[in-house]
């Protein structure tokens, strides 16, 4: 196997609304500019381009190939493109990677949620025959995952709170995040329901942005970058889309992932859980520890750009192994209804 | 600089899908005020049904008649309902786990408020008056210890329709913002890339050869030149013209790109590649922020343009 590694993560700030368009190109140009600016590389440099974003989101067809204005694809570029989060994308690149035809690729995700309303577009993911025609929204069905795990005695809304006003705390270092600052636990569960037991701290920010990361193979990640993210373990599986058939208080997909991946032994973790109760659900899911730092960037609790966030989390984990602070690092991405798809990216830096 | 230009983007299709024997046998069945399950590789009974076991991915084929009435395994309260939703007033979102079946149903449950709803609570199905064969048969459930109405007579049904009505705010892009703009005032604006100079019209967010913002605005006159064209022969639903007519890419002096335009004023066979044509404009008082203000374009008795000029246009 080719020796793989992130060599380089940009991402626009999160933001509620920008003034752009769906199709992305203005979040993408400048963070393209930085990425490849960053490592001395033109986009001629790169061998293959891929992209995850969604149409339902933009509310226009092939949104994605308009997004590719934002590359200059002249002379023409070998280039693909996922309908799911771009840590999917991310997955592609790097199988074309390990075939070894290429030595760099560049991955980016956009979403732009304002455009829409988000609650009533995530319903199109759902099963369109029996489900989809009740249009339930994202909140209501993460509300019953979180009620589950409350009688379960799994976790509690005061836990959830706690998630929250940390991934707030963490994200005080983040200037691109959406949402920061100091909260107390007991302010955040005096305010209402959204959709009881959740309020609107258990729920990510509608967001706004766009990230991008450069995966290269072997020497030339090591000329590109002095501590390159080697990826030592990619994993993603699935659970059945029928979520009244599965115990939704865990997440057997999550599970196989993880193991899969060999997530032992990360001391970071940047988790893709744009609920509460589902970070607490990931973390037993992949077995981190508390001496394991969940989401320092403050996570998608603090910024959640649609299609790109999965994408960040594994940039966000892989900025620990470029800064040298860490040693093993895990980025964590999920797609579909109440975490039925995982990705799990475990990276690790060498001396 | 003040926003780009915004409105309001409905975007509405009614997806129609053929169901096959087991979604077909369950949706049937609910017109018939009767619910279906099916039987699963370690014989748990699914409700709804499932064409393949979610862990052996074995073929299902064992109907099983479950009630319409069940408990509540898992809830949300939704406060403020959303389009579409089966409740116009708050309600909950319920896994109902019916009796005789193994595995849950989402649904909304009609109770009132948050306090009567409780893991364990019994319900029941409220049957639509008027079925089609849709998930939606049910309105809803609510909460009751008593059994739901008794089975109808009622159709199969192979086939069923969702309407999707889906809500945006379009924005134009910070480059297509003067044209559009500049179109309300009968002025055609371009952007040209800083890089390569050449320039786009309709503007273009980035340039596509570049992957650079187009910054530099020109205005361009309203005359043009054909590169290609096409005779429409086709009728074709919402047509405003009767065939045959000329769709031509329209060249405008001093763009890079050609446009899709409709030619008139000149009969299809004498149509030709190079053809110098003009604008023909709307009434004033039509113009808005779009191409449609140029009705069309005809030709301007210019001599034909050289080949070379626009050969590499095409």
């Amino acid at each position: 196997m080719r020796d793989i590694a992130v060599v380089g993560f940009a991402q626009t700030p999160c933001v509620r609304e920008t003034d752009g368009t769906t199709n992305g190109v203005e979040m993408l140009v400048p963070i393209f500019h930085e990425v490849l600016g960053g490592l001395g590389l033109t986009k001629t440099d790169i061998g293959f381009w891929c992209s995850g974003s969604s149409d339902y989101l933009a509310g226009r067809a092939f949104s994605f190939v308009s997004a590719v204005d934002a590359i200059g694809a002249f002379p023409p570029i070998t280039e693909s493109h996922v309908e799911m989060d771009a840590a999917w994308a991310l997955y592609e690149a790097w199988v074309k990677l390990l075939c070894g035809e290429i030595d760099t690729a560049l991955v980016y995700g956009f979403g732009k949620s304002s455009a829409g309303q988000l609650r009533r577009v995530m319903a199109m993911q759902l099963d369109p025959y029996l489900v989809t025609p009740l249009w339930p929204d994202s909140l209501g069905l993460a509300g019953i995952q979180a009620r589950m795990g409350i009688e379960n005695g799994l976790w509690d809304e005061r836990a959830m709170a706690a998630v929250a006003a940390r991934s707030r705390s963490a994200a005080l270092s983040n200037p691109l995040a959406q949402l920061s600052g100091e909260v107390d636990a007991d302010e955040l569960l005096a305010l209402p329901y959204v959709a009881d037991p959740l309020r609107r701290h258990d729920c990510a920010p509608i967001t706004d942005g766009a990230a991008t990361i450069v995966l290269a193979a072997g020497d030339k990640a090591r000329e590109l970058c002095d501590r390159p993210a080697w990826i030592t373990g990619f994993e993603h599986r699935t659970d059945t889309p029928s979520f009244g058939t599965r115990d939704l208080t865990t997440s057997p997909s999550a599970v196989a992932a993880g193991k899969a991946a060999g997530a032992d032994g990360v001391q970071v973790a940047e988790l893709h859980a744009p609920f509460t109760h589902q970070e607490i659900l990931l973390r037993q899911a992949f077995g981190l520890g508390d001496d394991v730092t969940v989401n320092p960037s403050g996570g998608v609790l603090a910024g959640n750009p649609m299609f790109a966030a999965g994408l960040a989390r594994i940039g966000e984990a892989a900025r620990r192994i470029h800064d040298g602070s860490a040693a093993k690092v895990l980025g964590h991405a999920t797609s579909g209804p109440l975490l039925q798809q995982n990705l799990v990216c475990v990276m690790e830096g060498r001396e | 600089m003040t926003r780009p230009l915004s409105a309001p983007l409905d975007v509405g299709f009614d997806y129609t899908r053929s169901l096959g024997p087991t979604l077909g046998r369950f949706l049937s069945d609910l017109r018939r005020r009767k619910v279906t399950g099916i039987r699963g590789s370690d014989g748990r009974v699914h409700v709804p049904p499932l064409e393949y076991d979610p862990v052996t991915a074995e073929r299902l084929h064992e109907f099983v008649d479950v009630a319409a009435t069940g408990v509540v395994r898992g809830w949300s309260w939704i406060p403020e309902p959303l389009e579409g939703q089966p409740l116009d007033r708050p309600f909950a979102w319920a896994l109902i786990q019916l009796d005789g079946a193994d595995t849950s149903l989402l649904h909304a449950v009609d109770a009132g408020s948050p306090e009567q709803m409780a893991t364990g609570t019994r319900v029941r199905a409220r049957w639509r008056g008027e079925r089609v064969g849709a998930i939606t048969d049910i309105e809803c459930f609510e909460i009751s210890g008593e059994p739901a109405d008794p089975p109808a007579e009622a159709d199969d049904v192979s086939m069923v329709t969702t309407p999707v009505n889906l809500h945006y705010t379009h924005s134009a892009s910070p480059t297509e913002d003067p044209f559009l703009r500049g179109l309300m005032e009968g002025r055609l604006i371009a952007q040209r890339c800083p890089v390569c100079e050449k320039v786009y019209f309709p503007p273009r967010p980035a340039c596509p050869v570049d992957g650079v913002p187009t910054t530099d605005q020109i205005e361009l006159s309203d005359r043009g030149t054909v590169t290609t064209y096409c005779v429409v022969n086709v009728p074709f639903l919402g047509q405003r013209i009767p065939p045959p007519y000329v769709s031509a890419y329209v060249l405008l002096d001093g763009a890079d790109i050609p446009f899709l335009h409709l030619l008139l004023g000149v009969a299809p066979e004498d149509v030709r590649m190079g053809m110098r044509v003009e604008a023909v404009w709307k009434p004033r008082e039509e113009w808005g922020p779009t191409m449609q203000n140029i009705d069309h374009f005809k030709p301007s008795g210019e001599p034909d343009a050289p080949f070379d000029s626009y050969s590499q246009h095409l």
